[in-house]
């Protein structure tokens, strides 16, 4: 899958090689058991899960504990959602469930039963990148990248927010949120970039939102 | 993470049964608190109650001209809806005050309530803490209190209360709607939900009973009058409070006022209420009749009481 092997080869396929890139395809299903009982403090508990992915129906076999974020990562091997902090502090995890973002690492596999799951990888393909990929490139949003998938997905929806006229904490009037680089900053609060590239993802938020005088060159 | 078995339940009556039949269970609802916590084994409970597939998800008029709202409404809906921006603009502001969009999209009107203390120490399963390992002791009295709370304090516990929402519900005179392990309901007014921690052990926090379930806050009819939520802290956005405020501030003056960040529970009180038309000093005088506050955390009495002027100066402009 084109997309995949493109996001692949942006860190982790340089760092591993190609035989990632590969495995990527194997689906990773364990023979579906019934669900066990903790009979004691040690033993784990599993059970069947069926979410869609990316547009994609999945069926997994999870130890109760695994989250959301890690079944996306080590089980579905998509590996573009990131581990920042594990604890909801940092918003590296950040996919669309159901329409809206969430962080993934504070959230069970298993409670998303039925759910629709949209990452990174779903967004666009390098050949066709999502509008908000595109000007992130075109903005130059991003240093060293580990952030990048959460920040993406987290403006993507978060822009489906303010149109729906969810307010924030700068709203002045909460009967209608507008769009302002204020709005824009607040509402991406929850998602860290180390790299402190700010100004840059705010600029590639405000293109795709059609606000804001930094607008790049086309992509 | 400890193992666990895990259940989704259909209905709250489903869920107090499942609750009945498991002592060491928890129940799930957003989990950006609960997980976090099982994540360092502050809490390790053995089974969970997938509360989410139990259809108190909306949030509806009362015949009074009040509001019921779901325990598992999500803080972003609460937030966005019509009538809560328009009637009671205190628990919208208060909300989008706290946390970030991704947290506010998965956290729950019940959730929120019993959202738990984010004092270090708890945090950290190697000190003690009594809230945690009740007898173990406090670590944050003779330790690091900045944040902590300056009243209401008691001898085991001065973790201060988070939730923002909490303050906001507190203020509007919220009760909060129960249903009881055999299934009938009870109602809890919002003042005595959140528990001062005590001289007793362990450190009490919430008034359910063990078994019980949040099945719904509501609002009495809108109170009118103008509405803040003035929230102070370390950064811009993403921290939780240092000092908040949660007024609605009626045309002659007069009004409600309670505070967050500065207590064990959201800060309120008839005298302070009584004393809001003769200003913020007078109104700090009769919250803080009894501080609890350490030497680092004293700032925050002087804090709250120049927040409470700013947020009536704004009243009046």
């Amino acid at each position: 899958m084109a997309g995949t092997d493109f996001l692949e080869m942006s860190r982790r396929g340089l760092m591993t090689s190609g035989a990632v890139a590969s495995a990527v395809a194997v689906v990773p299903l364990a023979t579906p058991t019934p669900a066990q009982a903790a009979t004691d403090r040690l033993t784990p508990s599993t059970m069947p899960v069926s979410f869609t992915v990316n547009g994609k129906p999945e069926r997994l076999v999870v130890d109760t504990r695994t989250t959301l974020l890690d079944a996306l990562r080590e089980n579905l091997h998509l590996t573009g959602t990131k581990k920042g902090c594990d604890h909801g502090q940092c918003g590296a995890c950040t996919v669309i469930v159901d329409g809206q973002r969430i962080n993934s690492c504070l959230s069970l596999a298993v409670m998303h039963e039925g759910g629709s799951v949209t990452t990174i990888e779903g967004l666009g393909t390098p050949d066709k990148l999502h509008p908000m990929q595109a000007a992130f490139v075109r903005h130059d949003g991003f240093q060293c990248g580990y952030c990048t998938p959460g920040q993406i997905c987290s403006a993507v929806a978060m822009l489906g927010e303010l149109k729906a006229g969810v307010p924030s904490h700068v709203t002045t009037d909460l009967a209608s949120p507008k769009h302002s680089e204020a709005e824009l900053r607040e509402r991406m609060s929850g998602n860290i970039c180390r790299c402190a590239a700010y100004p840059n993802i705010i600029a590639a938020i405000e293109d795709v939102a059609g606000i804001g005088q930094k607008s790049g060159n086309k992509a | 993470m400890k193992p666990f078995t895990y259940e989704r339940a259909k209905s709250p009556a489903d869920a107090v049964v499942a609750l009945a039949r498991n002592p060491g269970a928890k129940l799930i609802a957003g989990g950006t608190n609960l997980l976090d916590h099982m994540k360092l084994e502050i809490v390790t409970p053995q089974h969970l109650i997938d509360v989410n597939g139990t259809g108190l998800d909306t949030i509806e008029n009362t015949p009074d001209g009040g509001l019921r709202i779901g325990a598992m409404v999500r803080n972003t809906a609460l937030a966005a809806h019509p009538r809560v921006k328009k009637d009671y603009a205190v628990l919208s502001r208060a909300i989008v005050a706290g946390a970030s969009g991704q947290l506010r999209n998965k956290a729950t009107t019940a959730g929120n309530l019993m959202q738990r203390t984010r004092c270090p120490y708890f945090y950290d399963t190697n000190m003690p803490c009594n809230k945690r390992d009740p007898g173990s002791g406090c670590s944050a009295q003779g330790g690091f209190s900045r944040n902590h709370a300056a009243v209401g304090g008691g001898a085991n516990c001065i973790c201060f209360f988070p939730s923002d929402m909490s303050n906001a519900m507190n203020v509007l005179d919220a009760t909060v709607e129960v249903m009881k392990p055999d299934g009938t309901m009870r109602t809890i007014p919002i003042a005595d939900f959140h528990l001062l921690p005590g001289d007793e052990l362990p450190v009490k926090e919430f008034a359910l009973a063990p078994g019980e379930m949040i099945t719904a806050v509501t609002l009495p009819k809108p109170p009118g009058g103008k509405h803040f939520y003035r929230k102070v802290r370390n950064r811009a956005s993403y921290a939780f409070a240092l000092v908040s405020v949660a007024a609605v501030i009626q045309p002659d003056g007069t009004g409600n006022i309670t505070l967050g960040g500065v207590g064990t529970k959201p800060w309120r009180s008839a005298a302070g209420d009584a004393a809001v038309p003769k200003g913020a000093k007078a109104v700090a005088a009769a919250l803080f009749a009894n501080p609890t506050a350490t030497d680092q955390n004293q700032y925050k009495l002087k804090l709250a009481e120049r927040t409470i002027a700013a947020v009536l100066a704004a009243a009046k402009g």
